[in-house]
């Protein structure tokens, strides 16, 4: 009998890096390794589908329904499929009176996409998010790792142009 | 050790809580609970119902604590002085607990089947305001199955995490949970699994409102139509004690026994609850002695405090009329000042207001 | 910077390469780690960190040393020191600088904090959005732990340190400690009921130390210098040093070192630090700890109600209560100049805490989305004159009855807007068409500075 493979798992590169992280934790305790799993598994599709959970599950050893509880709860997994680059702009008061929301006003334009979405040709997806602990650099936004920050109109012009190419 | 309620002292033992401690000396200085349920470990401590004022912490350290404490986990000390129906603060701050119970809870008791026997309406009637203060549009889910038998209306949930805990107790294998987070958290399995366990049904009778409700006895009766029996059966499942809920002589529902707390004394299976509902079933052993008065078996709804109130917002959810934007169907679910239930119902005709009058007039003659 | 001032943490900041291990080596660092292991008792720690009076950086500036000496040590039960750096407080963004500027302070300070408490396993839990943090700190500790600081047998003392770093998944509120235990256990961020305190059921219901990164990153200094030298900077029960994080209209925002006592005045004006507000506008409002402290008009910001003129410390900010003081918080100061609508800014912050209230607890859960919906009324030009009074009475309900302190936190912003610019709310309400026009600015009567 063939059993038939999981369709998600993760590449033999991480899944080296998944064993490593869940040597982290007291034995027992590897339930600790679900947010850094998670990143690694978003990482790796570019988001967290319910396939992709119910692997981490599975890999660790726990209930579906303890991977969904927490992937709901935090902003950072995707549960749905995004755009090349998620842009994660920070919408909270530091950056909004540094002149944040003209600034994010004209990159949802500038990238035909409003809050939440993707835009047409499926590069970008806009998420406003809370508070980036960047205040004193402020307005700024988040794509991936890195923190794009003193933003201003012509500034995210640049940015977009130089990530469309 | 001994504690001291609203000026009663008891002897509990220690690790009592509070909670306990009052309710060992009588419901009228119980305070409520609407997420602690004993049965349940690591229940309690969400809802802040039952907060309390500490007015000296132990007879070693009588310092009053600082804050109002979460009776249903808070510990006892020996010489402890605790303020529940005697305290302004307590009482005030109850006010607004309910108060945020019920923004985002709607008021379809007319057509909830926990109606009579829900605690956040016995809540509600013990300490909350006739009127809300609400404005703003309301948090509503689409009701969904957990399965076959089991109904989640997440419209009425108030996040006791009751269910959870009873999942993952007394069930082998849970699959719903708390997903999202803030005032977007629901029960939900996220992917619309359905329950399949033999002790599934059972969050039905932890739930404290109509977010859970037994799909074989929906719209059956009102509960205080309905009789209660005590009953057992020879189970292999589960202890086979129940209650048995009888419309003349048919049974039309079946749950787990309860305490006069409303707590479930021994879980049930879902064969007892959901297939086994002939007499013949059952051996019988007597009316169930009902401990636990709600506010409507208690008759504490005068048709003239209430029923106008409940009618004018039954009344004002006839009409679909959009004014300023805002739905009147939601507003209806919520009691509207005088001046905005004018401003918002008069304009939508004639005919609605005479509706509204024939319904008060009914209530006032009954 | 003027080079006469003392800087505990930011000292080498400067220094091209800082944040490899040779480089911080070679000026200094490690010195502690060696001091304590080799030389000193982990009591003999405490009892510096102790006599520091160093208070909790985080924002609730509890001391340190107390918070430490509560510590259960269970026979047979392991220890965790976890640090907190999931800084996600609007205003404060020191520890995301301190970690990727000098990522090995941080590091050796964990290597010293453990050993003083006795953890052979330790966690340093970041938030999940600076993943490029996190990757700064796993290479920090792997050099250090090439080096022989780290691992078994540290420095051949016997004493053995495993540390690791924990990115989180995006939640404020996992910066409340018991959350953050919870979310390092692969949970929910729900806070936990307390007691029991992590002190005695912590990670793993194991005795646990929670610490933020700045207090953390204060020990190497503490153990290389004595508790009594860290003492002597500030002010009172304000001791040592303290990293402000400066943002809003000022000329030069950034994270600056300051020594607990300067006016804030000076912090604001003077070139040294802020260097006063932007060209052309005056300042109107400042929130001084972190979004959720209480606003203060700049006139009771830079003067106390008693006129005296206010510190940069714990107990000068807080003078006159809530009333006409404020808190020192997490040290997050946000200055703002006439051009900001506190009403809007009001209804930002507490769109923040509605979006990241876990929703455990009801008054929390919908109070905070309460709030955010009627403020969002107003600043949109559908407010009515009962609205503010209504604000007042749910952020009252909400305060002190919750399970975890974000209650507060969504409490105190919004009840101290309304106490200090209630005008401004009014002239929303009465004037809404005035009120809401692009780049409308209140002009009525307020002292500016």
């Amino acid at each position: 009998m063939i059993t038939e493979k999981p369709r998600i798992q993760f590449t033999p590169e991480r899944l080296e890096r998944a064993r490593e992280i869940l040597t982290h934790y007291p034995e027992g305790k590897q339930k600790s390794a679900l947010l850094p799993l998670l990143h690694l598994i978003q990482e790796q599709e570019g988001w967290t589908s319910p396939e992709a959970m119910d692997y981490i599950a599975d890999f660790l050893g726990i209930k579906p329904i303890e991977v969904y509880e927490v992937a709901t709860f935090y902003t950072m997994y995707h549960l749905e499929p995004v755009g090349k680059h998620v842009i994660e702009y920070c919408r909270t008061g530091p950056c909004m009176i540094m002149g944040g929301e003209e600034v994010y006003a004209h990159l949802k334009k500038k990238i035909g996409a409003d809050d939440g979405e993707t835009s047409p040709d499926n590069l970008f997806t806009i998420k406003p998010v809370e508070c980036l602990a960047a205040c004193g650099w402020g307005p700024c936004f988040q794509i991936r790792e890195k923190y794009y920050t003193h933003l201003t109109i012509e500034k995210v012009d640049e940015i977009i142009d130089e990530l469309k190419k | 050790m001994k504690v001291t309620i609203d000026n009663i002292t008891v002897e509990v033992e220690p690790g009592t809580t509070i909670l306990q401690a009052a309710r060992k000396i009588g419901p009228e200085i119980a305070p409520p609970a609407m997420c602690y349920y004993e049965p349940l470990k690591a229940s309690g401590g969400k809802c802040r119902a039952c907060l309390v004022k500490v007015t000296a912490g132990s007879e070693k350290d009588p310092r009053p604590m600082p804050k109002l404490v979460p009776s249903c986990i808070t510990q006892v000390q020996d010489g402890m002085v605790v303020e529940n129906t005697i305290n302004q603060q307590v009482l005030d701050t109850r006010k607004g607990i309910v108060e945020f119970l019920l923004i985002n809870h709607p008021l379809d008791c007319p057509i909830c089947d926990q109606a009579g026997e829900c605690h956040l309406q016995d809540f509600a009637f013990e300490h909350g305001m006739q009127q809300t203060r609400y404005e703003e549009e309301r948090r509503t889910f689409e009701k969904t199955d957990l399965g076959p038998n089991i109904q989640l209306h997440m419209t009425r949930c108030i996040l006791c995490y009751r269910c959870v805990f009873t999942a993952d107790q007394i069930t082998d294998g849970r699959v719903h949970g708390v997903l999202n987070r803030g005032d977007h958290a629901e029960i939900s399995t996220y992917l619309e699994k359905a329950i399949d366990n033999d002790f599934s049904g059972n969050v039905i009778d932890v739930c404290p409102v109509g977010a859970l409700t037994d799909k074989t006895y929906r719209f059956k009766n009102r509960v205080w139509f309905t009789k209660p029996v005590d009953a057992h059966c020879d189970c292999d499942k589960c202890k086979g004690d129940v209650t048995l809920w009888y419309r003349g002589d048919e049974v039309i529902r079946v749950t787990a026994r309860k305490n006069q707390w409303g707590e479930v004394t021994a879980f049930i299976c879902n064969k007892c609850r959901f297939e086994r509902k002939k007499t013949s079933d059952w051996v019988i052993e007597g009316p169930t002695k009902v401990a636990r008065h709600s506010v409507i078996s208690a008759n504490k709804y005068g048709a003239n405090k209430i029923v106008p109130e409940f009618a004018r917002r039954l009344a004002a959810s006839q009409y679909k009329d959009v004014k300023e934007g805002r739905n009147l169907e939601q507003l209806s679910i919520q009691q509207l000042p005088e001046e905005r239930f004018k401003q918002l119902v008069a304009p939508a005709g004639e005919s609605a207001v005479a509706g509204i009058r024939s319904i008060q007039n009914w209530a006032d003659d009954k | 910077m003027s080079s006469e001032r003392l800087k505990i943490l930011t000292a080498n900041a400067d220094i091209p390469g800082i944040e490899t291990f040779e480089v911080y080596r070679k000026h200094g660092g490690y010195t502690a780690v060696e001091k304590a292991v080799k030389t000193m008792t982990p009591d003999a720690v405490v009892e510096e960190v102790k006599k520091s009076g160093v208070r909790g950086r985080g924002g609730a500036g509890f001391p340190m040393g107390m918070k430490w000496s509560f510590l259960a040590k269970p026979e047979g039960v392991p220890r965790y020191l976890v640090c907190n750096g999931d800084e996600s407080e609007p205003g404060t963004f020191k520890d995301h600088w301190l970690m990727k500027t000098i990522p090995h302070l941080l590091i050796e300070g964990m290597i010293v904090s453990s050993f003083a408490l006795g953890a052979n396993t330790s966690y340093i839990y970041v938030r999940g959005e600076l993943m490029y943090v996190v990757k700064i700190l796993e290479k920090a500790i792997a050099e250090a732990k090439a080096a022989g600081f780290l691992g078994k047998n540290i420095l051949g003392s016997g004493y053995d340190l495993e540390l690791y770093v924990q990115p989180g998944g995006g939640a404020y509120i996992c910066g409340e400690e018991t959350a953050l235990l919870e979310s390092l256990e692969g949970k929910r961020g729900n806070p936990r009921n307390k007691p029991p305190f992590p002190a005695v059921k912590g990670l793993y219901q194991c005795p646990t130390v929670v610490n933020n990164v700045e207090s953390i990153s204060t020990t190497p200094w503490i153990v290389n210098n004595g508790g009594e030298a860290y003492a002597a900077v500030g002010i009172g029960r304000s001791t040592g040093t303290k990293l402000i994080s400066a943002s809003g209209h000022l000329k030069k925002p950034g994270v600056y070192e300051i020594p607990l006592g300067i006016t804030v005045n000076e912090f604001i004006y003077s070139d040294e630090w802020c260097g006063g507000i932007r060209d052309g506008h005056h300042l109107k409002a400042v929130v001084a700890g972190g979004s959720s402290v209480p606003i203060l008009p700049a006139a009771l910001l830079l003067k106390t109600a008693n006129g005296e003129d206010r510190l940069m410390t714990y107990e000068s900010l807080a003078d006159g209560g809530f009333a006409t003081g404020t808190m020192l918080g997490s040290g997050g100061f946000i200055a703002m100049d006439e051009t900001s609508c506190i009403v809007r800014n009001t209804w930002n912050f507490s769109r923040f805490y509605h979006h990241e209230s876990c929703g455990q607890c009801s008054p929390c859960r919908e109070g905070t989305g309460w709030m955010e919906k009627v403020l969002h009324r107003i600043e949109h030009g559908h407010g009515s004159m009962h609205d503010i009074d209504l604000l007042v009475d749910v952020s009252k309900k909400i305060e002190g009855n919750t399970i975890c302190p974000l209650g507060d936190a969504a409490a105190w912003p919004v009840a101290s807007a309304i106490r200090h610019f209630r005008d401004e709310f009014e002239w929303h309400i009465k004037f809404p068409q005035e009120a809401t026009r692009p780049g409308a600015v209140y002009r009525g009567h307020m002292e500016l500075a």
